[in-house]
């Protein structure tokens, strides 16, 4: 059974993407919400629908959790509907988390593309808030246009951070933008990486998670060392019910975060 | 610019990367030191291609002009890539705009000069075609990637 959950507050980041903040104050665990980087809910809107959305909270605050979500359907567009004191059911954390451990004392490349970056907007809040524990940060991100963007303040609050380089980019400017116009990948050519201690974390539309990760390939990261956060329709969360089957994969258990060697032969794979 | 520190510089750009010193050598001839500040243009649609560029630092944008929908940027090349291959391939005209979005240094290669170079000795000429299509396939591959919207939504998910 899901737990009722308050809604605190809703911040529209783009015309079709917003961010739930959920109040867990009152949440059944007396030490709070708990989660790992890269998991996700099943966030229900009553009487309507459940939906897996990736958590996009920082994991070290426990009285609050965020969910930044694409209205892109029935229960996305109901949750976008919500105000402040309205209740969703949450079911969750579930899934694989990011390779958090793996991250540690290593250079860590963010490939990210739209709606991708809210799964690894964790990993930067951990990362920051544990800054020693780990290298360099690279953050490259792109979306479709410059109203696309997510999470601008705080792009600009990282980049501002020592040891953080950020470089974003969109698929179409318009006559006012002087930033980059490409696809996220090739601003792998303007990272400087250090290629043996590098860990890549991709997440994003899966055409641009197949290509990037090609390309981050290409650029000398070895393939172990990438990893991508899979999406697929869900249902029961748990691997029960096969509608996030990739191959012989259930998405909501054995993922979403896979290594690339894991699936790189199913992205390969048409219609899968 | 002494030739030598020239010629170092040239050999650090990523796209002349492993050229023999032979053709590097042929290269110095047709190469010079420019630099272009924020709005200024490096290009125009239609105008004769007479050379390109090695980026070295600074961002150019790609523009079409739309007519009614007004000017376009469809792409941005930065530093350590190349701008232009219609010197290359006829009728050697540029196809498109490009205005530099911030103060660019580059190097600018004399197309008409190195088109020649081409004719007359093959094996340069046969690096310059392997080094442009390999650019130009890349480009391809990104433009495709852009065209196919990948972050428009996905109807039927969620």
């Amino acid at each position: 059974m899901p737990d009722s959950i308050r809604v605190q507050k809703i911040l529209w980041e783009t015309d079709d993407v917003f961010t739930l903040t959920l109040d867990m104050s009152s949440h059944k665990n007396p030490s709070g919400f708990k989660f790992a980087p890269g998991q996700f809910n099943m966030v229900y809107a009553f009487g309507i629908g459940e939906s897996a959305i990736s958590i996009s909270s920082d994991p070290a605050q426990t009285g609050t959790l965020r969910h930044t979500i694409q209205r892109i359907g029935v229960v996305t567009d109901a949750l976008s509907q919500l105000r402040r004191g309205d209740v969703v059911g949450i079911r969750g954390p579930f899934g694989t988390g990011w390779p958090m451990d793996t991250l540690k004392g290593r250079d860590i490349l963010i490939v990210a593309g739209g709606i991708g970056l809210a799964p690894l907007r964790s990993v930067i809040y951990h990362v920051l808030r544990h800054r020693s524990d780990f290298g360099r940060l690279i953050i490259l991100y792109g979306a479709r246009t410059p109203l696309n963007l997510l999470f601008r303040v705080e792009l600009e609050q990282w980049s501002k951070q020592p040891g953080v380089e950020v470089l974003t980019t969109v698929d179409k400017g318009d006559s006012t933008w002087k930033g980059n116009i490409s696809v996220v990948t090739k601003l792998l050519g303007s990272a400087k990486l250090n290629l043996e201690n590098t860990i890549a974390l991709v997440c994003g539309p899966e055409l641009m998670m197949k290509y990037g990760a090609v390309d981050i390939e290409r650029h000398g990261v070895k393939s172990g060392q990438i990893f991508l956060s899979m999406e697929r329709n869900m249902k029961c969360g748990v691997g029960l019910c096969g509608h996030c089957q990739f191959g012989p994969l259930f998405v909501c258990k054995d993922g979403p975060v896979f290594p690339y060697t894991r699936v790189r032969d199913f992205l390969e794979k048409k219609e899968l | 610019m002494e030739p030598e520190n020239l010629t170092v510089l040239l050999k650090n750009h990523p796209f002349l990367k492993g050229l023999a010193d032979k053709h590097m050598q042929t290269l110095l001839s047709c190469v010079s030191n420019v630099r272009f500040q924020e709005g200024e243009y490096l290009s125009h649609e239609g105008q004769e291609a007479k050379n390109f560029y090695l980026i070295r630092s600074g961002r150019v944008a790609l523009e079409i002009d739309a007519h009614e929908r007004g000017t376009l940027r469809i792409q941005t090349i930065g530093e350590n890539e190349v701008l232009g291959w219609s010197w290359l391939i006829a009728p050697y005209r540029w196809r498109f705009d490009s205005c530099a979005l911030e103060q660019v240094r580059a190097f600018s290669l004399d197309g008409v000069c190195l088109r020649n170079k081409c004719d007359t000795n093959p094996e340069f000429g046969y690096e310059m075609l392997k080094r442009f299509s390999l650019i130009m396939a890349q480009r391809l591959d990104a433009t495709r990637l852009q065209l196919l919207d990948m972050y428009g939504s996905r109807p039927g998910v969620r």
